[in-house]
């Protein structure tokens, strides 16, 4: 094949840059982050290793019941037991497991609900997109805590009905943001270029337009994760979310609130109710920790060199 | 101000730029020097990364962000701007120097009138009082030749065209009647028969005011128009400077005169009787408005039909129509002499295949997280039906038809120059095998060098393997270099088509007239001689 003098297309560009491993750039972005992040990311990798080895770690079981009930602080017992003699440390071990568990399910349907309809709704376009669209306007116009209270009464609160309520309702804020930024790809001439291949819906939808909304879906699901965990722990302490015996952070408030009284004679006693409500504080500040790092790096949203 | 030419305005000495990428800072300007006198118009020409914008930019003492000035001197007008402050040389920005920017629409605030803008810079830096400055742009729209100039300042910038928006622009930069302004590719937007008037606007109001300018493009044609002295960049340093008339009669560089000879691919134009594709009358509309009417366009097998015309004149919805994208409303598409489907949807993956299209933007034109492999490795599992070793062969095989080699597989489009982007999708298009590629502007974002690259390997593409074009463009130096036959189109419809031979013959119809005539020659004061005549074949057409 001919090419014209001194021109080539390889030379084009003198030298082309090495590109590194997704290894080597994951590690230069983490070694950039800022220590917010590190702690945000040490502390749910913390949270992670006590929700996956609970039986383990904890002293007594889950719903294991010892002979003193209130049990003070101390000796056996390190946060004491509560009203019908559990230990409290074990229940929060083990709380870490269903509050985290069920909140990650529930997020990732969620995004799979949500994610999944906002992609046929921004490809299709046209009447699809409205009938969707008004779906999720009308889903969102209800207040989601008393929804979500209501449908827990009519379907009963075990943990599968719990999910796929709190899933459902929350994927309507997911479909509103994918919609969005799926919006300003699939004008891209790539995908017409897929569409004009005959590529069918699924092709598009997960090769083309998905990896370049990734960004903002990513920093969304962390978000999303901490409402969803928030959500239950208040269904939990209004005693229609996860259900006795199961330890739960929203619940083990709810049974020890009434501790608070105590403060006055045993400081530490007072203190215990408080111990399941840091837990989920500490996490989603996490979280936020994390997503905020992220966002930051992938919107672009930060000081020019 | 004096207009003596001989007084120096500006004088940079061995500078320096560097930029930021890879978290290194690399240098892309290697200690250029750069003289400029009163009144005089200096051409900055060179491929894109070559540094001319940037250079254009110190002149003003900036560094665009991702950018710094490393070291050298930017005398302007006896003081350093190196050594100036930032509010200093804010105060010469807008006041001394001005700048006109390539994309006048995404330059104006669209929330603003064009008047408000135009007298922003002068109200603000304090040289004139709101009133004086609005009677003041009110003249300057009318030297740059702007429809109904003492109204036209009350419009938004969506409410006028894009050459009257660079006009506008100009006028803009001229409001403080600075002794410098840097024009960056102002034209490269605009179609042919609109840039003539953009150009003569601008000489006028330069030669007017006895501006002084630097004119950075990448055409030669408009910067013989427009330059007293020609300077040419390479890699961020200077191959050579002469004045416009030496520059363009006697090159002393090889890069230079590889600039000059890009224009001249020439082929014979050839037309076949077998015609693989025919549209027949169609009409087509977006909503109500109709965007073509009653157009017939055949394609000769094995050959190019170049379908040229201005933006707005119906021919990448024409491509749309073949493509299925926009069914007609009227009229049939017959492709190996059988209807095609009005519909996508409706056509068979054997019917999709035979077609292809190749986009004048490469950037959007592929997937950014998908690597080449991945990008032309699917059409040729979709289509043909070959996967792991057979298909990485014939992916190979593919790069190699485009003179890349497989070194390329693993990257990203973003990791790529524009001219390697488009043979990516020049490949994409052949991995489908089909019979007939629409090419859409497909040269259009790309430097003369590089275009002359894509050009070439084209027809050699259609040499080897039979594939027939249609092809896209405003440009009619590509027209003379690859078409076969040609249609001209004008608001929707096809004002003259033919052998490419017949369409460049005179006599020809008032529009294609004008747009021949619009297409800059190299030459020196080939703007003057022309524009008059031009002014006179516009009013033919009415």
């Amino acid at each position: 094949m001919s090419t014209s003098e001194g021109y080539t297309a390889k030379d084009e560009v003198g030298q082309v840059r090495v590109r590194r491993t997704w290894a080597q750039r994951t590690w230069i972005d983490l070694k950039k982050a800022p220590p917010t992040a590190w702690l945000g990311m040490i502390v749910i990798t913390a949270y992670l290793i006590v929700a996956l080895f609970a039986p383990l770690i904890a002293p007594y079981g889950e719903a294991e019941i010892t002979p003193n009930s209130y049990a003070p602080w101390g000796g056996d017992h390190m946060f004491g037991t509560d009203q019908i003699g559990r230990d409290i440390l074990s229940r929060l071990i083990f709380g870490a497991r269903n509050t985290i568990g069920i909140a990650l399910a529930t997020t990732f349907l969620a995004f799979l609900i949500g994610g999944g309809f906002a992609l046929v709704a921004a490809i299709s376009r046209g009447w699809t997109d409205q009938f969707l669209s008004r779906v999720v306007d009308v889903l969102m116009a209800i207040p989601s805590l008393i929804f979500a209270l209501m449908l827990l009464s009519i379907f009963g609160s075990n943990v599968t009905s719990l999910i796929v309520i709190i899933a459902v309702l929350d994927s309507t804020r997911v479909f509103r943001l994918t919609r969005a930024v799926a919006m300003n790809v699939v004008v891209m001439e790539y995908v017409e270029a897929a569409k004009l291949r005959g590529e069918g819906l699924g092709w598009i939808m997960r090769r083309e337009i998905l990896p370049n909304i990734m960004p903002p879906l990513v920093a969304e699901f962390g978000l999303r994760f901490s409402f969803v965990f928030l959500t239950i722990a208040a269904l939990s302490f209004l005693g229609v979310g996860i259900q006795p015996p199961t330890a739960d952070w929203g619940s083990m408030v709810r049974e020890n609130a009434s501790l608070i009284q105590f403060a006055q004679f045993d400081l530490r006693a007072g203190i215990t109710p408080l111990l399941p409500a840091s837990a989920i504080a500490i996490l989603t500040i996490a979280v936020n920790f994390v997503v905020d790092w992220f966002l930051m790096k992938t919107s672009g949203l930060h000081d020019e060199h | 101000m004096s207009t003596d030419k001989n007084d120096v305005l500006l004088n940079i000495k061995d500078m320096v730029i560097d930029g930021f990428s890879d978290e290194k800072w690399h240098e892309i300007i290697k200690g250029v020097d750069l003289t400029l006198k009163k009144g005089e118009v200096l051409g900055l020409i060179g491929e894109s990364g070559a540094g001319k914008s940037t250079l254009g930019l110190a002149a003003m003492g900036f560094a665009r962000p991702g950018c710094r000035l490393t070291s050298g001197e930017i005398w302007f007008d006896g003081v350093d701007l190196m050594k100036q402050s930032e509010s200093a040389k804010q105060k010469l920005r807008g006041a001394r120097i001005a700048y006109v920017a390539q994309s006048a629409a995404a330059a104006f605030n669209p929330a603003h009138t064009l008047m408000d803008q135009t007298i922003e810079a002068g109200v603000r830096h304090g040289l004139v009082t709101a009133d004086e400055a609005r009677e003041d742009a009110k003249k300057l729209f009318a030297a740059m030749d702007l429809p109904d100039p003492n109204n036209i300042g009350d419009r938004y910038p969506h409410q006028v065209s894009g050459g009257q928006l660079q006009r506008a622009m100009t006028a803009m930069a001229m409001a403080s009647r600075p002794d410098l302004i840097i024009f960056d590719e102002p034209t490269t937007a605009l179609d042919v028969t609109t840039q003539v008037n953009v150009l003569a606007a601008m000489r006028n109001a330069v030669e007017q005011f006895g501006t002084a300018a630097i004119y950075i493009t990448h055409d030669l044609a408009v910067v013989a128009q427009m330059a007293d002295r020609i300077k040419v960049l390479r890699y961020g340093v200077e191959v050579e400077e002469a004045d416009t008339q030496t520059m363009l009669s006697d090159p002393k560089e090889a890069y230079t005169r590889s600039l000059w000879s890009v224009r001249s691919i020439e082929k014979e134009g050839h037309s076949v009787d077998d015609k693989i594709l025919e549209i027949k009358g169609i009409t087509a509309a977006y909503g109500k408005i109709p965007v073509l009417k009653n157009v017939s366009i055949p394609v000769s097998r094995g050959k190019t039909v170049s379908i040229v015309g201005e933006s707005g004149s119906g021919k990448s919805t024409a491509a749309r129509v073949i493509t299925g994208l926009l069914p007609q409303m009227e009229g049939e598409v017959l492709f190996n002499g059988k209807p095609l489907p009005l519909r996508l949807k409706d056509r068979s993956r054997d019917q999709l295949q035979r077609i292809q299209m190749i986009y004048q933007s490469a950037d959007t034109a592929m997937n950014p997280r998908q690597t080449v492999g991945e990008i032309i490795g699917r059409p040729v599992e979709f289509y043909t039906g070959k996967s792991g070793k057979a298909a990485q062969l014939r992916v190979k095989e593919l790069l190699e038809m485009i003179e890349l080699d497989e070194s390329f597989l693993d990257r990203y489009p973003g990791e790529l120059s524009g001219g390697q982007k488009q043979r990516i999708c020049i490949a994409r298009a052949l991995a489908a095998e089909p019979e007939l590629i629409i090419c859409d502007e497909v040269t259009s974002a790309l430097d003369q060098i590089v275009q002359e690259g894509i050009l070439k390997l084209l027809m050699n593409l259609q040499e080897t393997l039979g594939v027939s074009y249609i092809f896209i463009t405003h440009d009619i130096a590509t027209v003379r270099a690859i078409s076969d036959e040609v249609v001209v189109m004008y608001q929707g419809e096809v004002i003259e088509q033919g052998s490419k031979e017949e369409i460049f013959q005179p006599p020809h119809p008032a529009y294609t007239e004008l747009l021949l005539a619009s297409v800059p020659e190299m030459e020196v004061g080939w703007l003057e001689r022309t524009i008059d005549t031009l002014g006179e074949k516009r009013a033919a057409m009415g």
